[in-house]
């Protein structure tokens, strides 16, 4: 089997035929049989397999691209279970977005945050408010609702006051440490819910409990965007700016001031970062994320209320982090993918599966184990499964691997670890 | 060499990867179809769905609804088997969570073979699912969902049997200060879609007719501790207390506003309108009125029937909402059965079908007569005022009052 | 607006006691895992509910066969809440040796998603169970202690209003009490106490001193769980009826409770309950008033929140916790 392994990793031409085997036969199954949700998740997972090639970053960038941008979307257009996918789609980008803004906080600056969903609330209503005619109440000039060309200048709305509370509820906890952070996060996640919950008196800024109807669709062109497959489009430019902020973000000098800083706050306060100011920024990029893909989600619904920012919210996306292995993006990613997919579809899909069983007579179910009711159990025993034996999560965070020689500055003076090298290896490893 | 064997290895591997995703895939075809002996004999199937909470605080009543629907749904497949056609009941499980109802709606949406939904339980729910279903043409019958904006938004395919909330508070509001003599009035709300929406509509109907509002407070679902709120309406001794809420929080309420010593009437919603509120609140539900859209299921004949057969089946007793769905679905398959006919006895499009369920008029259901409106509320929709007098379930039925 | 505040004052206190008791004790089991593990234990207030079912079942039981008329409703409390105790801490000590020992040396984080894990676990077990017997998740238990009592409180000062109380309330607070005393005299008078006390300290020294680990923590999980199912006895005598879901509100609240106080702090966990409880009642009772009717009492947990953020952000280890000095 290692051996077998270790052929296909050195040939690539080896891996470019199966590869691309894999992804035209799940192509063309998805595309014949359109009820397959097995042919969808498994064209899905041919990013997964693309991400354990060896090809070059640019090439897996634009396979990947042909897959989700072209592949995906013709394949599933072909019947009747197209926009299912596509909302399915559409929500993993959602969540992967927050997911890698929490990882962030978490993963990356080690501030453990249970409340992340605040802000993924306060971009929806941000848009929320303005495209209905809510804000009639308070604003007082402007005719509202806005028309859904304003949906674009408010995804950075969005992302700024995201930002902007992400900033202000970081103020207040930074000298609060470890699990003690987590309560406090908690605290401020719940508060913003109860806030918008009852924010109909005095004056009426969030129509409290009743949730805010009719959001405005966004425009362009004249088009209207109403059904997820054309919201994917959106959410996966999106993601792609995201994942691209997130991996400059993760080698520069503030990525590695978080990384400092989750290892040992006095220990990087003495080697010069900033306490407070990579503290802030960490709230502040996470919570922009989500800001942002509030707003889309507001505008996908096209109804904003406080029941879809529960506590138990935040603990999803904190156990698509953790599940996914903390401070690693592709880990954080496939572990979104996998929760979102396992909650929204997996066990919908499941669960009719069985009903149409004991319809048929196939088998029997009492009324109480009926698993449309047993969703919880099987997440619940899923998460142990998997914490019990891959704790380290799904592709845990790896340490950057550089070459000896790119390390030589162009003056021809040696690097100044050269004498920390390991035996016989060219490469040197960053240790944490 | 090596590289040949292993390629040819692998190739096969994948091939079978493959064959077996597009296996499963016409498996998965096969039984979502139900063709039985594959082909196209899929044809002359129509599902309905319905989409309730099955799970998590309100599963009670999301349950009784769907069993209500199965046992109105299985009374008419011999009849629409003589019409050439098989019915299939497809139960969703939305968590009355807004986002699992349009993730499902578009499950739903995409299944070809499903005709109509039985559904919500929570507003919040219905609202953006019904944006869906709009979409897709599919007809949405709704047993339970009183706030206005759902019908309000002027959509084709969302119609309801019961009472809007807008007409349940006010009603509520009459009685208490016409026939109860109440001047001030307390008024506990459960800050969801629902109890809010009601109690507004309460305290509006209630300031029109000149009573005062002498509190208006909110509580938390899931909480069980009220003492709080109660100690305020100690404290400001009113002749009514109105909670716009659910049984859960509502029993609790009752029981512990009865161990205070607040011996004033009590008033609710229909949401109080369950055998578990006797349950959870036992004697202190004694002189405790509700207002409720389901008549008396057992004060006809045609509802007596309709518990038995309930009991039955399912081993458990009637919800007033088993009733509700019981009726959604009659409504639902009687626009079919419209639609079919007009359809010349083939099988309808949606949009057909959608048009022959708004179209019904007239429907005799076990507890309420069915006449949908432009906007797709129910004509007939009537309130009935019960009052507890001793701790049993169903109440005594005190006064009717209909939109006329 | 004083005056209105003081009317009600001792109707408020007790009742803020009644519930900050029922915080007090849940926090308690928080505070005794943190300390030893350093683990947030999410799935403590399932426990707590697992509990209170456990209790009512008994409960029902006894009254379909008889007993609870014929035996003085003391003793039937005592003993529903000793099966249940000890039922309760096994629970808790088989979860912990199935799912938190194999992770004892794993990224802190990780038990995390296991207690989350659990709790949707116990949670859906409970229900379906419960719905499997019962037809219906939310059980009702038996009246116990129903008799009302009243405190002339306007003899001590006549701006109060008279205040009353449910008999039960004094059970449930002479049992939180007791069990209170009790623990504290066990964790600081006896040998394993002082054993529990090591491990929280410093785990490794502690077995270089022969103590057992394993077996500390083991007794810990045991005791702490067994409070808390003990608790859910006694929550489902005052409240009367139950569901699967109080553990998680509940677990939330107590988890305040505990980091208020102090977090690994056994008295501060009692006292954090207990300011808690009290807070919230009065919250709930006075914020229209105190605030001219701008907050309503749904407010009442951001007001206990805000409560904690403030303690937290002047003295960042919660009222009576440890300053630890970090090293590098």
């Amino acid at each position: 089997m290692k051996n077998w392994l270790s052929t296909i990793q050195a040939n690539k031409r080896l891996q470019a035929i199966m590869i691309g085997l894999y992804i035209v036969v799940t192509f063309l199954s998805l595309y014949l049989a359109q009820k397959s949700v097995i042919a969808f998740l498994l064209l899905l997972a041919s990013l997964l397999l693309l991400y354990f090639t060896t090809f070059s970053n640019r090439i897996k960038w634009l396979v990947a691209g042909l897959v989700m941008v072209v592949l995906l979307p013709f394949a599933a257009s072909q019947g009747e279970a197209y926009q299912s996918y596509m909302e399915v789609a559409t929500l993993v980008g959602i969540y992967i977005a927050m997911a890698l803004g929490l990882n962030i906080v978490v993963g990356m600056a080690g501030l453990l945050d249970l409340g992340f969903v605040a802000f993924f609330a306060i971009g929806a209503y941000t848009y929320g408010i303005f495209a209905t005619s809510q804000a009639n109440n308070f604003m007082p000039f402007g005719h509202y609702p806005l028309s859904g060309g304003s949906f674009w200048v408010f995804i950075f709305i969005g992302c700024l006051a995201a930002a902007l509370f992400g900033i202000l509820l970081g103020i207040p906890v930074l000298r609060v440490k470890g699990d003690y952070l987590a309560i406090v996060t908690l605290g401020f996640g719940e508060i913003i819910r109860i806030i918008f919950n009852n924010l109909d008196k005095p004056v009426n800024i969030t129509n409290g409990a009743m949730g805010l109807a009719s959001v405005q669709p966004p425009k362009l062109f004249g088009l209207d965007f109403m059904y997820p497959s054309q919201f994917y489009y959106i959410v996966l430019v999106i993601l792609l700016v995201v994942i691209f902020a997130v991996r400059r973000l993760e080698y520069s000098k503030i990525g590695r001031a978080w990384k400092a800083v989750r290892e040992n706050e006095i220990a990087a306060q003495s080697m010069g970062i900033h306490l407070v100011r990579t503290k802030l920024m960490a709230f502040a990029v996470g919570a922009s994320f989500s800001g942002m893909m509030g707003v889309v989600f507001a505008a996908k619904q096209t109804f904003v209320d406080p029941t879809s920012f529960t506590l138990l919210e935040s603990i999803t996306i904190l156990v698509m982090v953790i599940l996914g292995g903390m401070g690693s993006v592709p880990g954080v990613i496939l572990g979104a993918a996998l929760v979102t997919i396992l909650n929204l579809q997996v066990l919908t899909e499941l669960t009719n599966w069985l009903n149409q069983l004991s319809l048929n007579g196939v088998i029997s179910i009492p009324d109480a184990l009926s698993p449309a009711k047993m969703q919880r159990f099987i997440f619940g025993a899923i998460l142990i499964l998997f914490a019990l034996y891959r704790p380290q999560g799904l592709l845990p965070a790896k340490n950057p691997v550089f070459k000896k020689e790119d390390l030589t500055d162009t003056s021809g003076h040696p690097p100044m670890n050269a004498g920390v090298q390991k035996e016989g290896a060219q490469h040197v490893h960053l240790d944490s | 060499m090596v590289f040949k064997k292993t390629f040819s290895i692998l190739a096969t591997a994948t091939l079978a990867v493959g064959l077996l995703a597009g296996c499963s895939g016409g498996n998965k075809d096969q039984n979502a179809s139900n063709g039985g002996s594959g082909g196209s004999s899929g044809s002359n199937v129509i599902k309905i769905a319905t989409q309730t909470p099955l799970s998590g605080g309100s599963a009670t009543l999301g349950e009784s609804i769907k069993l209500g629907a199965q046992l109105a749904l299985e009374e008419q497949q011999a009849n629409f088997e003589k019409l050439g056609f098989k019915l299939e009941l497809v139960p969703y499980d939305d968590q009355g969570d807004p986002k699992k109802g349009v993730a499902n709606a578009q499950l739903i949406g995409a299944d070809k073979q499903i005709f109509g939904v039985v559904g919500h339980l929570n507003s919040g729910v219905a609202i953006p699912s019904s944006e869906i279903y709009e979409k897709y043409s599919i007809p949405m019958v709704s047993p339970a969902n009183t706030a206005t904006d759902v019908t309000d938004r002027g959509l084709k395919t969302v119609n309801r049997i019961c009472a809007r909330d807008d007409f349940q508070g006010p009603a509520g509001a009459k009685f208490a200060i016409e026939k109860l003599g109440a001047k001030k009035i307390f008024i506990i709300q459960d800050k969801t879609a629902y109890g809010s929406g009601l109690a507004e509509a309460f305290k509006k109907g209630a300031e029109d007719l000149g009573a005062q509002v002498v509190g208006f407070e909110g509580i938390t679902v899931g909480e069980k501790d009220f003492n709080g709120v109660l100690n305020q309406v100690l404290a400001k001794k009113p002749d009514l207390v109105y909670f716009g809420g659910l049984y859960t929080e509502g029993g609790q309420l009752i029981k512990q506003a009865r161990d205070k010593g607040i011996t004033v009437p009590i008033m609710g919603g229909d949401g109080l309108d369950s055998s578990t509120l006797v349950q959870i609140a036992g004697d202190a539900v004694k002189n405790v009125y509700m207002t409720s859209a389901a008549g008396l299921t057992t004060a006809t004949d045609a509802g007596k029937q309709f518990a038995e057969k309930y009991k039955q089946k399912f081993g458990k007793d009637i919800e007033s909402y088993s009733a509700y769905g019981y009726d959604s679905m009659g409504v639902l398959l009687k626009g079919i059965e419209n639609a079919i006919k007009e359809n010349g006895n083939k099988l309808p499009s949606r949009q057909q079908v959608a048009e022959g369920v708004r179209k019904v008029q007239e429907y005799e259901g076990v507890v309420t007569k069915v006449s949908f409106d432009e906007k797709g509320d129910n004509k007939y929709a009537k309130i009935y005022i019960y009052k507890f007098d001793e701790a049993k379930y169903p109440a005594k039925l005190e006064d009717e009052v209909s939109k006329q | 607006m004083i005056e209105q505040v003081l009317h009600t004052l001792p109707q408020v206190l007790i009742d803020g006691l009644a519930l900050g008791a029922v915080y007090a004790i849940v926090a308690l089991g928080y505070t005794m895992v943190y300390g030893i593990l350093e683990l947030i234990n999410f799935a403590h207030g399932e426990i707590f509910m697992t509990g209170a079912f456990v209790g009512t079942a008994i409960l029902l039981t006894f009254s379909g066969l008889g007993w609870i008329t014929s035996m003085p409703a003391i003793i039937t409390l005592v003993l529903v809440l000793i099966v249940t105790s000890v039922l309760t801490g096994l629970l808790g000590m088989g979860i912990e040796r199935v799912a938190y020992r194999p992770l004892r040396n794993a990224p802190k984080l990780i038990t995390l998603i296991t207690a989350i894990g659990i709790s949707f676990l116990l949670q859906d077990l409970v229900r379906f169970i419960t719905e499997l017997k019962n037809g219906n998740y939310i059980l009702t238990g038996p009246n116990l202690f129903n008799k009302q009592i009243g405190i002339e409180a306007s003899s001590i000062l006549s701006v109060f209003n008279d205040a009353s109380v449910k008999s039960s309330f004094f059970i449930v607070l002479g049992v939180a009490i007791v069990m209170m005393i009790t623990l504290d005299f066990f964790v600081n008078r006896t040998k394993w106490g002082m054993a529990m006390r090591a491990v929280a300290q410093d785990r490794e020294t502690a077995a270089l001193m022969t103590v057992n680990v394993n077996k500390v923590i083991a007794l810990t999980f045991f005791i702490g769980s067994a409070l808390g199912g003990a608790t859910g006895v006694l929550f489902a005598v005052q409240y009367g009826t139950i569901d699967p879901y109080i553990g998680f509100i509940l677990g939330l609240k107590a988890f305040t409770a505990a980091v208020l106080g102090g977090i690994g702090n056994i008295r501060g966990a009692m006292f954090g309950g207990i300011l808690i409880g009290l807070l919230e009642m009065f919250a709930a009772a006075n914020l229209p008033i105190v605030s001219h009717g701008v907050l309503g009492a749904e407010y009442k947990d951001v007001f206990a929140f805000a409560i904690l953020i403030i303690v937290l952000i002047f003295k960042p280890e919660g009222l009576f916790g440890k300053v630890t000095v970090e090293k590098v």
